[in-house]
């Protein structure tokens, strides 16, 4: 088993026809059992069309009610993105995974509140996805870094997710899931939810957890983890050198107002029992030697 | 993006918020000519930086006389103007406010911010203006009171009357703060926002409300479509070597260290600059080249980075998914070449065609020092650095 996807995952691309679309879905085609699992793709006015064997529907309800997909990935260029996730929880579909970078703050708070009492879970956006590793990969990750097992992996930014799953890779660790749910301030799943659902995954023994500064998300998920986690967790915060007010590279990686520094976090997840390295290359090895120990 | 107190002001009056009659100055001689055409017998003549805390760093003069106007105009154009916000060096002023005098009873702080965890617009307001609000939530929580506001709905009439009584307005004032207050939520949307201060709103002697203070600060992934926020970007307020790199769409952020890093990823750059301080050096920049680095970016970079006199070293660390580590490592050398690195360049590659990459920077035949992984290659160029 594995969270939120697996090989039986059906998925419709959103902006499949444009290059950067067309450039993932075929990697993940390529991948695992992606051939089966990628059935769909989504571009107004190109209904009709194919890609790679794929076809194309006008709108995300054909694709849903002609492919069977029930779950998206979203490359729509960013002023068009947030109406891309609108389009799909109208729909009614049962994940999206939006991987455009920058879409407008003000575009992310109308979509979440749109989404408010529906069903449909997001991811991201501003990610890189999520992989269950040999069964199924949506999203932008280099497949062939991950290995299957039994660690679950939740970050907020991209290669410093690869990073991790490298370490753990290279060290015989494989994982369960590994999910990037994204740099912006205004998003769908957090730490928390991802937390929550690795809880329960009988097929996770431990999770990396990698977060970054900016906001309160990685605090909330540390309160509670305290007393709900049964699992051990290494956890690593980005940006214990980084100055105040200042973005650094992700939307929502700032310290602003006295919040969101790196070491309120630290402070909090150690308190919440979180096995915490402040050195990016150990994630690997630390959670190698907890396993032992345990 | 940030811009200037009378810009945002400017906004502020297109949405019906009160602000003192004022206008922007450039020189000493302007200062005084609209002084003598705003009238009156009492102006305030104010620093126009991107920094907060002005008027306890000396930029912010009251004058009572258009010789007093001049004087402050004379001390406060060109200064080098020091406060919590600028650094040490502080931020040369080149514009100046002049507005009319106000007669303050008393002063409120009205805040606007995306708050994360409601996933809405949040209202903040507090008795205490003219304060820093970190103090205030720091000190006296229970005087900021906050409104996460219901998009669909916008800040209601009944919401915007109990913030104003709850922050001690006058009953006489509360529909005119409500006016405000509604006034600021709409700008904060129509503009798409990210924060917004009026700190400090006045009580004036005769009763009105009136914005003294404005702050905003925009969402720079919407300003594709305000361009007339676009046109208020200042770039001398700005870090030249910032605003090169994103012409280049570079994500690079000025540190006060000796070691340049070049990353794919802002995670992976923030720890990057982590692990060198955690090995005893200190970073000189934030630098994500993103996921498309081509040779050009890359020797952009280099550019950038090397313009930085205390730079003594450089690592890169790329975890290549989409971007290849062959392809990253010649751009590297391209650029090594190009710019005649003069410090000395440690590389870290993983991931996608680590292999290859590797090769191709050994086969080049520059003084390339190769670090294994994250934790290697970071305690090389802090020995480099050193000169060790």
């Amino acid at each position: 088993m594995s969270i939120l996807i697996d090989k039986n995952t059906r998925v419709m691309t959103q902006g499949m026809t444009g290059k950067v679309g067309q450039f993932h879905t075929v990697n993940c085609q390529a991948y695992a059992n992606g051939k089966n699992c990628f059935v769909a793709g989504v571009t107004p006015k190109k209904g009709g069309q194919s890609f790679e064997g794929i076809p194309i529907y006008n709108s995300v309800l054909e694709a849903k009610q002609q492919s069977g997909a029930t779950v998206s990935v979203i490359y729509v260029p960013p002023p068009f993105a947030a109406a891309a996730i609108d389009e799909a929880v109208e729909a009614d579909l049962d994940l999206v995974i939006c991987i455009t970078e920058g879409i407008p703050v003000h575009d992310m708070l109308r979509t979440r509140q749109k989404m408010q009492g529906k069903r449909t879970i997001l991811i991201g956006p501003n990610c890189p996805g999520l992989i269950t590793p040999d069964e199924i990969k949506i999203g932008i990750m280099p497949g062939h870094i991950h290995k299957k097992g039994r660690i679950g992996v939740v970050s907020r930014s991209g290669t410093l997710t690869y990073e991790a799953v490298g370490q753990l890779s290279a060290l015989g660790m494989g994982q369960s899931s590994c999910v990037g749910i994204g740099g912006d301030p205004i998003n769908g799943l957090k730490h928390i939810d991802v937390m929550r659902l690795f809880n329960d995954d009988p097929d996770t023994d431990a999770v990396i957890m990698v977060g970054e500064i900016g906001g309160s998300d990685e605090e909330e998920c540390a309160r509670w983890m305290k007393d709900n986690m049964r699992k051990p967790v290494v956890g690593f915060i980005a940006g214990v050198t980084a100055p105040a007010g200042k973005r650094m590279g992700h939307a929502g990686a700032i310290i602003s107002g006295g919040q969101g520094g790196a070491e309120t976090k630290l402070a909090v997840m150690e308190e919440a029992g979180i096995h915490i390295t402040r050195n990016p290359a150990e994630m690997g090895r630390l959670m190698q030697k907890i396993l032992k120990s345990s | 993006m940030k811009i200037h107190e009378y810009q945002g002001k400017e906004i502020l009056r297109q949405f019906g918020v009160p602000t003192p009659r004022g206008k922007p100055c450039f020189s000493v001689d302007e200062a005084v000519a609209v002084a003598t055409e705003l009238g009156g017998n009492v102006w305030v003549v104010k620093a126009q930086i991107h920094a907060g805390g002005r008027g306890k760093g000396g930029g912010v003069k009251v004058a009572r006389s258009l010789d007093e106007v001049r004087s402050a105009a004379q001390q406060i154009l060109g200064m080098q103007l020091v406060t919590h916000q600028t650094g040490a060096a502080g931020q040369t002023v080149r514009r100046l406010l002049v507005e009319e005098g106000a007669h303050i009873v008393k002063e409120f702080y009205l805040g606007m911010v995306v708050d994360r965890s409601s996933q809405r617009v949040a209202l903040l307001a507090s008795s205490e203006g003219g304060m820093e609000i970190e103090e205030v939530a720091a000190h006296q929580p229970e005087k900021i009171h906050t409104v996460r506001i219901d998009p669909l709905t916008g800040l209601t009439d009944a919401e915007g009357a109990q913030v104003a009584r709850d922050i001690g307005l006058p009953e006489s004032a509360v529909a005119e703060t409500v006016t405000i207050l509604q006034g600021l939520y709409r700008a904060f949307v129509e503009k798409d926002a990210m924060l917004a201060e009026i700190n400090p709103l006045i009580l004036t002697g005769d009763g009105r409300v009136v914005a003294l203070d404005a702050k905003f600060n925009f969402d720079s992934n919407a300003l594709y479509r305000h361009p007339e926020v676009v046109a208020y970007r200042d770039l001398d307020e700005e870090d030249p070597a910032e605003v090169e790199a994103s012409a280049f769409d570079l994500s690079y952020i000025s540190l006060d260290g000796d070691i340049g890093c070049l990353v794919n990823g802002a995670g992976l750059a923030m720890a990057t600059m982590d692990i060198i301080k955690l090995y005893g050096g200190s970073p000189a920049n934030f630098l994500d080249v993103g996921g498309g680095a081509t040779t050009e970016k890359v020797t952009e970079a280099f550019k950038l980075m090397l313009k930085n006199p205390n730079l003594k070293a450089i690592l890169v660390n790329i975890f290549g998914g989409i971007m290849k580590c062959d392809v990253i490592a010649e751009g590297v050398v391209a650029a090594a070449r190009q710019v005649h690195l003069t410090v000395p360049l440690v590389v870290r590659l993983e991931g996608t065609n680590v292999a290859l990459g590797k090769q191709i920077l050994a086969d080049s035949g520059l003084p390339i020092i190769s670090g294994d992984e994250m934790a290697d290659a970071a305690q090389k160029v802090v020995a480099a650095a050193r000169g060790v």
